[in-house]
Parts: structure tokens; C-alpha cells; sequence
């Protein structure tokens, strides 16, 4: 893994994405650096997981540049994969490993050293609360203890930056605040962090600044608070739909 | 190279397999089956030992005054080993019987039998002073063994009522040279079949690569694998490493539940290391073939049904099936052929490992493997990924 300090952890220019005709990125600039934690909010469709997807070297831009820690998303594909952990709207995982299998692979995936990762699975169970049912099959899983699971998937590398999109989509309020708490401790840890969510609270909790976009194009950058004073909005809800002349959670 | 990823993946697929009870039982339990079912219904086919066959028998030639032919015809056929007469007074009993399935055979001695034998005696020399008649055969047409084997045994018969027991012991110019070296075969049906089997129980491994990979790649599994270290060739060989060790587990197990039910095939432990290479080359095809199916497939489901596309004609023209004109034609595509052709060479024909037809086979599969295999890499790394 590289130890580089670079100036910005993500930085994007005019990124556009077209699956034939339609264009689900839009001429995206952004930066982002070291110990933030980015909210980039937005109704489904709205092209934040395309932005993701480009981001973890899945998906190659139609046009413009993305780069993690000054390497590019494309030129320098396993360079990125070496710094990043990503947790998938959907999470796939194993169903006949364990929640514990299904960390530790994605541990060796990483070539974190054994003794560290031992310690860190660990530990991490502990943090989402998952200790007591870490060795059963994750097919048994409810639906918060899987997303659980996958955000421990993506993290277990320590990863300089991590892409986190929706992680907690249908989590229920205990697994949410736990994932919540661990996203904080990868921040204060000086990670740089790219949370997708259309939960305005949980933008409003979390985030240091957040960009909103819709049909593939930024409509407003900023702190929570600068947005909703710009805006003259109470929260980041009224910001967008004051912005997009629709309610978010109706979009979504 | 990141071998502790190929190990990491490779330990993963075990895992996986052993703890889908639907996979296992495709992997492991189905060979064991097969072997076993077929070697315990063919085992006993056909290796030389007595058979015994039920011989119906009416006299119609009673009322002559020739009636010891009849009784020399009834004499000889009951003095015949392996033969059972059961006597009836009726035609319609005997045909009722037979059609039944309660005789393999079934004789009508007819009226005048005795005299057709003296008119002969009478003027041997003179056909057309013969009185001719016929004795009526009826076999079992239900049994393949009894219609092939009993009217040469009913001709003996009557050969030796008309001309006694020296008739089949005439010397003759032409004698067989060394009798000794011709032995009767005690290979029974399943012998035949065995190399076939071994071949036949390895092809279902098509469509647990096949659904295995869809399933993977449906459950988003690739794609977060894609954002890792993690490089194709890397997850391709760990696949390869995965099956190959579950062929070996399979050959171990068939070739263990052939030999507990008695299959003692013409070969030594050279033979035997030599079938298992050879099975393994093969597993190389079948995974093969599972990446090529995973690729076309759009989903596990799918991927199930099209994984019969490979596994058919291997099955039917490359193992156990007895092959004739064109099948033997399209066979000679199969790589499953080469396999059982090989396999019969050294446990059939008893051949020793240094016989060069064997090792041309084992070289073809070997070879159709790396391609078919490179085929289903490439393919599946451009299309099935998706």
C-alpha cells in the first residue's frame, strides 16, 4: 500500500458516464481530502453509485479523470484497489461462510498480515456488535446483520479511502448507529471517506461536506450548514427540494 | 502472483462445495451412485458362469410307434447343462407361460417327429423320401440372453437325437492350434462398462462451474471481488485449483466403490495413476466447458439447462453407450471418448502404461483441456463477468 501523502485523497474533473444514450454522470468535478467524510446525497438514478462504481476501478469514465491518492482510476486500476474498501449498495457476501469467513477473506484478498487481521476481525466484530453470531452461516443473516457484515467486508483492509454506498439502506436503528460510530472512527483515523445516502439526517450527522446531484449533475456543494443557510432551508431535505423542485424520498 | 489470495479463494469454493448438500451430492454422492448401481445391476452380467434357462416342452408325437426319437430329443435336452424342462400337455399353457416371462423357451415336439427320424435312417441318401416336419421354437423375446443363446443349444439337440453324441466330435482337417490360449471371457457387463463410468461420473462437474460462477457473479459477488487486489488470473486459477481437487476426491471415490463391489480391473498401481491423470486432464475440459456455460448463461437457472449442452454428447457418445456409424464418427469430437478409450486399453485389454495409444489420448484431453479451458477463461473474463 502506498504511504504518499498526496494533497487530496479523490479528485475528480468533468467525470461523465453514458450508458448509450443515457448519461448517468454529468460533467462531475470534485475534490475531496484527507479525514472527510463526503456525503454525496441523491434519489436513486441519480448517478452517486456510477460514481462509486468509477471510483473502485469497476466502471471506466466515458470522459474526464477520477484519481484516488493521485492514481488514475484507469491507467492505475491496482494502485486504487491496493488503498480502497468498498461496501456495495448490495451486499454480496457469501451465504455459506461465516460472517467471521467472509471478513477474513476479503482480509486475504487484501494481504493483511495474519496476526493483524485476526486482531482486527476482532475487534471489529465487537464494534458492530456481531461477536455472538460471527460463526454462523451469513445466509442465516437478518438484513442488518449482513449489512453489518459488508461494511466490516470493505474496512478490513484499513483502507486509506473508503466508497460506502448506502451502507445503511433498510438497516434497522441498533445496526444503523453502529455503523454510524464506525464510520466516525475511520474519519477521526484520517481516512477519506465517500458516503452515498439519500437519508438527509444521516448526511447531517455524518458529514463534513456533501454534494448533491441529480440526473448525473452536481446542483450544489458545501457544508451541511452552509447549504441549508444558502438555501434558507432547516435541513438538507428542504435544500433539495428547493434545489430540484422534488421531494428526495418521493424520487427515490 | 498473490498466492495467499489463490489459496485464500481456492479454500473459499472447497468450503462453498462442501456445505451445499445439492452440490455435494452432484459431486460426490452421484458418482458414488452411479458406480455403484450400475456396477451392481451389470456385475453380474455375463462373466461366464452357468446360466440357467427354463425350457418349456410339449410332445405332440406320442401316438407313433417311432416314439423313442421323441424321448431321445427329451433325454438330451434334459441332460443338457443349464437347462430346466418343464413339461406341458397344451400348446396354450406352454405360449401362456412364455409370454409371461415364466419360460426362456418354449418346444413343440410335433406329430410325426418320430417318423421324419426313420424316414431319414431309412434312406439317408434320398431327401425326397423323407417325411419332413418341424419342431416349433418359441423363445423369450423379452430376454437378449435366452434369443441368442437357446435355438444353437436346440440345434445341438436335435443333431445329437439323430445322430448320436459322436455327431458333434466329427474329425475334421482344419484343427485349433492351441486351445489353451483361448479363454472364455468372465468379463461381465459391468467390466465393459466401467471405464465408461469413470469417465461419466466427472462430466456433471460442468454444471456446478456453470452455476457456481453465476451465482457469484448475480450476487454482485465479482464485481466486489473486482475492486481488490484481487486479478482474474488470480480467481480463474484458484477455480481451476478448486475442481481439481475435487476430481481427485471424485476418481478416489469411484475408483474406492468400484473395488468394494468387486471390480478388479487388469492393471497394477502404474495402471491406476495413469487412469487418474487422465481423469484429471478431463476435469481441466469439464471446467472448460462450465466457464463457456457460465458465460452464456444469464443466471444460475439458466446456466443449469445450458450446461447440458456439454454434457449430453459427452455422455452419450464418449462413455459407457455402445457407439455404431455416425455416433462413432461424432464421438471421435468427444474428449470424454478418449478418456474411456484409454481407460479401456489398460483395464479392459489389461495394456501396460507403456502402450502409445494411451498416452495420445491422455496428450488429446490433456491439450482439449488447456483449450477449452483457455477458451472458457477468455470468454468468461470478456463477457460472463458482466
Amino acid at each position: 500500500m502506498s504511504s504518499t501523502i498526496t494533497e487530496h485523497a479523490i479528485k475528480i474533473e468533468n467525470l461523465t458516464k453514458r450508458f448509450e444514450e443515457v448519461t448517468a454522470v454529468d460533467r462531475l468535478s470534485l475534490e475531496i481530502g484527507w479525514g472527510e467524510l463526503f456525503g454525496l446525497l441523491g434519489p436513486n438514478g441519480a448517478g452517486k453509485s456510477t460514481v462509486i462504481n468509477i471510483l473502485s476501478t469497476l466502471l471506466e469514465p466515458s470522459e474526464g479523470v477520477a484519481a484516488v491518492a493521485d492514481h488514475d482510476v484507469v491507467f492505475d486500476a491496482d494502485a486504487v484497489r491496493e488503498m480502497i474498501g468498498v461496501c456495495p449498495q448490495e451486499p454480496a457476501f457469501y451465504e455459506h461462510l461465516t460472517g467471521r469467513e467472509n471478513i477474513e477473506l476479503f482480509g486475504d484478498l487484501h494481504d493483511v498480515p495474519r496476526d493483524v487481521l485476526k486482531e482486527r476481525v476482532e475487534n471489529m466484530l465487537e464494534k458492530i456488535g456481531m461477536v455472538e453470531d460471527a460463526d454462523r452461516r451469513a445466509g442465516q443473516y437478518s438484513g442488518g446483520m449482513i449489512r453489518r457484515v459488508s461494511t466490516v467486508m470493505a474496512l478490513i483492509n484499513d483502507p486509506r479511502v473508503a466508497l460506502l454506498d448506502e451502507p445503511t439502506v433498510a438497516m434497522d436503528p441498533v445496526s444503523k448507529r453502529a455503523v454510524w460510530d464506525f464510520i466516525r472512527e475511520l474519519k477521526s483515523n484520517g481516512k477519506a471517506i465517500i458516503l452515498t445516502t439519500h437519508y438527509m439526517e444521516e448526511a447531517e450527522e455524518l458529514c463534513d461536506r456533501v454534494g448533491i446531484i441529480d440526473q448525473g449533475k452536481l446542483i450544489a456543494l458545501g457544508t451541511p450548514t452552509e447549504l441549508m443557510l444558502q438555501h434558507n432551508a432547516e435541513n438538507l431535505e428542504e435544500v433539495f427540494i428547493k434545489l430540484t423542485g422534488k421531494q428526495l424520498r418521493e424520487a427515490v | 502472483m498473490g498466492l495467499r489470495r489463490v489459496t485464500a479463494l481456492t479454500k473459499k469454493n472447497v468450503k462453498m462445495f462442501t456445505r451445499q448438500p445439492a452440490v455435494l451430492f452432484l459431486l460426490l454422492l452421484f458418482p458414488i451412485i452411479v458406480t455403484a448401481t450400475f456396477g451392481l445391476a451389470f456385475g453380474g452380467m455375463g462373466e461366464g458362469g452357468v446360466t440357467n434357462f427354463d425350457v418349456g416342452l410339449l410332445n405332440l408325437d406320442t401316438a407313433t410307434t417311432d416314439a423313442q426319437w421323441a424321448g431321445n430329443f427329451e433325454g438330451n435336452l434334459t441332460e443338457l447343462d443349464g437347462i430346466t424342462v418343464l413339461h406341458y400337455e397344451a400348446n396354450e399353457t406352454g405360449q401362456a407361460e412364455l409370454l409371461q416371462g415364466n419360460l426362456d423357451a418354449f418346444i413343440v415336439i410335433p406329430e410325426g417327429f418320430g417318423d421324419s427320424c426313420t424316414s431319414y435312417w431309412n434312406s439317408p441318401f434320398n431327401g425326397s423320401s423323407w417325411t419332413n416336419t418341424t419342431v416349433e421354437l418359441y423363445v423369450d423375446s423379452g430376454s437378449m440372453i435366452a434369443s441368442s443363446a437357446v435355438p444353437p443349444l436346440v440345434q445341438q439337440i436335435i443333431l445329437t437325437t439323430m445322430f448320436g453324441s459322436e455327431a458333434t466330435t466329427l474329425d475334421l482337417p482344419v484343427d485349433m492350434g492351441s486351445p489353451s490360449m483361448v479363454e472364455a471371457s468372465t468379463f461381465s457387463q459391468w467390466d465393459f462398462m466401467a471405464p465408461g463410468i469413470f469417465a461419466f461420473a466427472s462430466i456433471f462437474m460442468i454444471m456446478i462451474v456453470a452455476q457456481s460462477l453465476t451465482m457469484e457473479r448475480d450476487g454482485g459477488l465479482l464485481k466486489r471481488l473486482g475492486t481488490t487486489p484481487l486479478k482474474s488470473h488470480e480467481f480463474m486459477l484458484s477455480q481451476v485449483i478448486a475442481y481439481m481437487v475435487i476430481a481427485v476426491i471424485q476418481v478416489l471415490l469411484v475408483f474406492t466403490t468400484s473395488y468394494a463391489i468387486g471390480y478388479r480391473p487388469a492393471t497394477d498401481v502404474s495402471g491406476l495413476a495413469f487412469a487418474f491423470a487422465i481423469l484429471l486432464a478431463f476435469s481441466l475440459v469439464n471446467v472448460g466447458f462450465g466457464l463457456i456455460a457460465a458465460t452464456i448463461s444469464k443466471s444460475a437457472e439458466i446456466a443449469s439447462g445450458v450446461s447440458f449442452i456439454f454434457i449430453m454428447p459427452q455422455m452419450f457418445l464418449g462413455t459407457f453407450m455402445p457407439l455404431g456409424g455416425g455416433a462413432e464418427i461424432v464421438g471421435q469430437f468427444m474428449p470424454s471418448n478418449y478418456v474411456t478409450n484409454a481407460l479401456t486399453t489398460i483395464f479392459l485389454r489389461g495394456a501396460p502404461v507403456s502402450t502409445l495409444s494411451i498416452w495420445i489420448d491422455l496428450a488429446l484431453v490433456f491439450a482439449i483441456g488447456m483449450v477449452v479451458l483457455l477458451v472458457g477463461i477468455v470468454l468468461f473474463r470478456r463477457y460472463g463477468t458482466r
